[in-house]
């Protein structure tokens, strides 16, 4: 509403029109009957003019009524949609915001769901809003006239309205329940399918179809069962909002009948009644689908709020710029925990003088990659500081950062966009520059305005890769951190791009996790990590010599690899 | 995809009814339902002409008046009965066939050739028996039902229309032309503003999802004014379309009350202007009236309860057209069952190709019984190719695979599964333990068997340090073991299918050295006693082989010992001494 307050009361006056029409509609019907069809068949004449009057007032009010729904419609809409895109808006620049740990605690589809179907719940209740202000003043109105009229007809009149809304409050919770399940039921038919046809080949290399169509039929059955009961629920409760008002209508034409003949009210009146009660029903019954609306709306956006109270780190008070040239490391007792209680990294403490490139090789779940997120600030370390070249990492300027560091992941992500845009990500770099990069990464088989599939879909996982390594390497970093990234591109071009890293970049500092003798061959120094620590440093051969866990690693991966 | 792409809606309409045998079962019963619940609608406007013409002339009180209103009620709960049975029957022979058309969908894709499926057809293919399906499933609880009452009620209506005057029938009747001709072109642009709001909200969550999945990517490489700049436009665009189609809609709505006041009063006009003279009483037109807002009611409702059923028939089609599409690899009936004990299999003039590309181009090659063979090659030379038309996910276009002395096309199904076994490079897993995963090999086996495959593999020790051993979830996909582990569970499936033949794609991705070395191990454990033909990444597997097949782009260009192949200096050696110089850097690094 406070996005757009005067769409939004446009769409209320178009709803109150709407609603004085309707009722309008029901008493000019009852004047033309009393007026003009009574006179004419009982005594044989009417003037035109009257019957003109009549015909014309039904039409105008008729107009009117339709074009309060416009504007009823026009209005609500503008007003729900600016409302949605707003929340929309608000939700995703906060995802821009949060750091990257939050990320990770994250679900992608729920993230996703946030920004469409929450926020589409949050405010679906803006849209029928002035379709509900109209039917309350709808049933006052009516109210108001039955009662101004006729007591007794007053009687049934407002005996039926309590009996739709409950009817419709009954419908809603019983079939609602039911419903949902039914919904789920369909989240695992969709996951069956999911699963099954994910892992087509295995189900077909192990003739397993027989096995997996049983299991999805029971799934589909379960589905279809609950389906046919929730149908048959809703089957009774039409029936019974059909029927109660033409019971009433029937009880209203009695009473009424009745009241004519005791000269209480006309007979169009009386018609003007029973017209009033149809034109109820649908409206009654829109009530209750906006009740059921209700909570679902507020658990929406409740999810949303959630979202955007999340507190976002604070800027560094003063940041500071990083030195001209090379770039040297010092990590001094970082830890790092993502619960309480499990650290992942702990006392880490080494340094790395500028323009060497370093390995870091560990067992799975060492930490190592862990390491590399602190180092490429996508993480805050729980203990300890690192200092790049003198400044604390933390109080780095952030365009100061982003020039000197770039990261390349093990599994790359690419935007579906040209190749060109992937490497550059919104900086900007000569065409010689983008086209330096791609040969050092030899990345050459494409054109760089080739678009890449979503998620980079039509490139190989070699090329998704060497995409990524192109894209750290065009902003000539200062230091460079690779976290095993080049696992993907076969070992023969992995070791040609290594040596043209070496060659290219003579001045950057490089981490990189390895878990390729070619990969670690090509470091000055090998930092062994095990169990969140780094336990050994040193050349490869000297490691292999001196530390047995790093031997046994090392032969282990030789036996892999080359025995 | 099939044929039936071209089908028209009538024709998708007439083969989903021919095919769908639960929807024809009891149909005519359904029918007469309707039309009787129909008749419910027309108490109301039936009984105030009989009041109004008679009850009050009758006298208020006496035996007609109440046989009136008695006869009423009983007609309303009558009809709703009926109104009620109609529906009920409608949901349970729609959703009994819509389960079937499910069940019928999901079978025939798996049996359709794997060779030819990509990650994005198999999206597709998940949507043909999921989303597919609701689109038919949501027509069937509204669209359906309002076809079914609304021409029911009209039916009925114009019926009592009719007996009271058949010239104000008329021209209830002559409105209907121009009245579904405004709103059909409304509503036609309608439709095109909703395709315009389904596009901009999937743009919206492209953009939604590249920068939630890319995150970390766009946060190290400061991208976010880039990505924020896209987002918002995309969050605008999709509220422009919303609003629009909004707008459009709110017009498409009332103009049914316009075109239905109109006949109306032209209705009241001509029934006062015929008077009593021409049969009409004040009963009669004013029934009437509400008869004709009644008949054109449902006009309104047609104009979208035929994009909905547009929008479910495209559905339709696209599940017969998978139901159409041909099934490339066909069973044979019973065929032959492969001998025991190790086969050879022989590869005689082997072509394939995908659709217009083609892999393989005359292959020759021969697998002597029990031997451990290595397929080498480039990413894209045709070995993983090779390994599915062994295993018989793809039938050869030309040549044939003989494998034990017969056809591999002859072999019988259930003979060819539990002789010969793929273990697939990716490993995939499904959502439930260890143990289930493992049993996928062979229903039949137990707890113990399963152990003891574990054990036969050197992997009992990995197995006891998972958190739940056997038990342990492993997560969708087998997201929560890692890529070596998944091998892993992949190996002691292959193990308790006891296969004699073993067709083995290595995985590319990185493996830590510990699982390396199991899966090594355990690979070697397998294949003894067997045939197997490893598709290899590694050369150090070639080293290994007894026979080496290299392949280059799509044709087998060398075989013969690892030795051997060194020592002829082709593409073979070519490769291993790329792949050794790793190794000699890493020498090179000791030396140092």
């Amino acid at each position: 509403m406070a996005t757009a307050p005067k769409p939004f009361f446009a769409g209320v006056a178009g709803a109150m029109v709407y609603a004085a029409a309707t009722v309008g509609s029901s008493w000019v019907l009852g004047r033309v009957v009393d007026r003009v069809i009574t006179p004419r068949f009982e005594s044989g004449r009417v003037a035109t003019g009257t019957v003109v009057a009549g015909a014309a007032a039904i039409v105008a009010v008729g107009v009117a009524k339709a074009a309060g729904i416009v504007c009823r419609r026009v209005g609500a809409t503008i007003a729900k949609y600016r409302a949605e895109a707003t929340l929309q808006r608000r939700v995703v620049l906060q995802y821009q915001a949060l750091p990257t740990a939050w990320h990770q605690s994250q679900r992608t589809g729920e993230l996703l769901a946030h920004a469409g179907a929450d926020a589409e719940a949050s405010t679906e209740v803006m849209a029928p809003l002035p379709y509900t202000t109209g039917v309350i003043a709808l049933l006052i109105i009516t109210a108001v006239w039955l009662l101004v009229t006729d007591l007794f007809l007053a009687l049934v009149g407002l005996l039926l309205i309590p009996g739709l809304i409950v009817l419709n409050l009954l419908y809603q919770r019983r079939v609602e329940v039911p419903a949902r399940h039914a919904q789920d039921l369909t989240g695992a038919v969709s996951a069956v399918a999911h699963e099954s046809f994910d892992g087509a080949l295995v189900v077909k290399a192990l003739g397993a179809e027989d096995m997996q169509a049983a299991t999805f039929e029971a799934a589909a059955t379960e589905l279809r069962d609950a389906r046919v009961h929730v149908a048959s629920l809703q089957a009774g409760f039409n029936a019974l909002l059909d029927g109660l008002p033409s019971v009433a209508t029937i009880a209203v034409l009695v009473i009424g009948a009745w009241r004519v003949d005791a000269g209480a009210i006309s007979p169009g009146t009386l018609v003007a009644f029973v017209n009033l009660l149809t034109l109820l029903v649908w409206p009654l019954r829109l009530i209750g689908y906006v009740l059921a609306d209700l909570s679902r709306t507020v658990a929406g956006f409740d999810r949303i709020e959630h979202v955007l109270n999340e507190p976002l780190p604070p800027p560094h008070p003063k940041p500071a710029h990083l030195p001209a040239g090379p770039l040297d490391l010092h990590v001094e007792g970082v830890g790092f925990e993502y619960e309480q209680g499990a650290p992942v990294l702990e006392d880490v403490t080494f340094s790395i003088r500028a323009g060497t490139t370093v390995a870091l090789v560990g067992p799975t779940g060492s930490g190592k990659s862990t390491l590399l997120l602190l180092l490429g600030r996508l993480m805050e370390p729980t203990q300890g500081a690192v200092r790049l070249g003198g400044v604390d990492l933390d109080a780095v300027a952030d365009d100061d950062f982003r020039a000197a560091v770039a990261l390349a992941f093990q599994e790359p992500f690419l935007f579906g966009t040209t190749i060109r845009d992937n490497v550059l990500l919104g900086r900007s770099a000569s065409d010689d520059d983008v086209r330096a990069a791609l040969a050092l990464a030899r990345l050459t088989e494409f054109d760089s305005a080739t678009v890449v599939g979503e998620r980079g879909a039509t490139m190989s996982g070699g090329q998704r890769q060497r995409l990524a390594l192109v894209r750290a390497l065009v902003g000539r970093p200062r230091l460079l951190l690779l976290d095993d990234a080049t696992s993907a591109v076969d070992p023969s071009t992995e070791a040609a791009i290594l040596n043209g890293l070496s060659d290219g970049l003579g001045t950057t500092t490089t981490i990189m996790v390895a878990t390729r003798p070619a990969t670690i061959a090509l470091a000055d120094e090998v930092l062994y990590v095990e169990e969140g620590r780094v336990v050994a440093r040193g050349s490869h051969d000297d490691l292999l010599r001196r530390v047995p866990g790093y031997a046994r690693l090392v032969r282990a991966y030789e036996q892999g690899k080359a025995a | 995809m099939g044929a039936s792409q071209r089908l028209s809606t009538i024709d998708v309409l007439r083969r989903g009814w021919r095919s769908s045998p639960e929807l024809r079962a009891g149909a005519g019963v359904t029918l007469l339902l309707a039309l009787v619940s129909a008749g419910g609608r027309v108490v109301v406007p039936v009984l105030v002409q009989q009041m109004l013409d008679r009850g009050l002339h009758h006298g208020v009180g006496g035996a007609v008046f109440w046989s009136m209103a008695g006869g009423g009620v009983l007609a309303v709960v009558a009809t709703g009965v009926a109104a009620a049975a109609t529906r009920t029957r409608m949901a349970r022979a729609g959703e009994s066939a819509l389960c079937a058309l499910r069940t019928r969908a999901f079978r025939h894709i798996h049996r359709l050739s794997l060779a030819t499926q990509t990650d994005e057809r198999r999206g597709a293919l998940v949507s043909r028996v999921t989303s597919d399906i609701e689109t038919m499933s949501h027509f069937l609880s509204w669209a359906g039902v309002a076809w079914l009452v609304n021409i029911a009620v009209m039916a009925v209506v114009l019926g009592v229309m009719a007996v009271y005057d058949w010239r104000l029938t008329l021209v209830a009747l002559v409105v209907v032309v121009p009245m579904g001709v405004v709103l059909s072109m409304v509503q036609r642009r309608l439709a095109v503003a909703y395709d315009t709001v389904r596009s901009r909200i999937a743009d919206m969550f492209a953009a939604v999802s590249e920068a939630v999945l890319g995150h970390h990517v766009i946060r190290s490489y400061g991208a976010q004014r880039q990505s924020t700049e896209r987002l918002e436009s995309s969050i605008e665009a999709s509220r422009k379309a919303n609003v629009r189609a909004g707008v459009i809609s709110a017009f498409l709505f009332p103009s049914g009350d316009v075109f239905s006041v109109l006949t109306v009063a032209a209705v009241l006009v001509l029934g006062v202007w015929l008077g009593p003279a021409g049969g009409l009483s004040v009963g009669k037109l004013v029934a009437f009236l509400f008869l004709t807002s009644l008949f054109l009611e449902p006009v309104a409702e047609f104009t979208e309860i035929i994009d909905n059923t547009q929008t479910a028939v495209a559905g339709w089609r696209k599940v017969l057209d998978v139901l159409d599409t041909p099934v490339e690899v066909i069973d044979p009936d019973p065929g032959v069952a492969l001998p025991a004990g190790p086969p050879a299999i022989e590869v005689q003039g082997v072509s394939f190709g995908y659709r217009d590309a083609p892999v393989l181009h005359e292959v020759w090659a021969t697998v002597p019984a029990g031997a451990q063979v290595a397929v080498v090659g480039a990413t894209g030379s045709g070995k993983t190719t090779l390994a599915k038309l062994l295993t018989r996910l793809a039938d050869p276009d030309e040549g044939r695979i003989v494998i034990g002395g017969v056809d591999l096309r002859d072999v019988a199904p259930s003979s060819l599964r539990t002789s010969v076994v793929m273990v697939p490079q990716e490993g995939f897993l499904f959502d439930t333990t260890v143990l289930e995963n493992v049993r996928f090999g062979r229903p039949a086996a137990d707890d113990d068997d399963v152990r003891a495959a574990f054990a036969e593999l050197g992997l009992k020790s990995w197995v006891d340090a998972l958190p739940r051993g056997l038990h342990t979830r492993v997560g969708q996909r087998g997201d929560s073991l890692s890529v070596g582990e998944r091998q892993l569970v992949s190996l002691a499936r292959a193990y308790v299918a006891n296969p004699t033949c073993l067709i083995l794609d290595e995985a590319t991705s990185a493996v830590d050295p510990a699982t390396e070395v199991r899966i090594s191990r355990a690979v070697e454990s397998l294949s003894r006693g067997r045939t197997s033909v490893t598709i290899a990444h590694r050369l150090a597997t070639a080293e290994r082989a007894q026979l080496v097949l290299v392949m280059d782009g799509g044709r087998l260009v060398e075989q013969g010992t690892h030795e051997e192949l060194v020592r002829l200096g082709g593409v073979y050696a070519a490769m291993h001494r790329r792949w050794s110089s790793g190794i000699e850097a890493e020498t090179a690094v000791q030396a140092r």
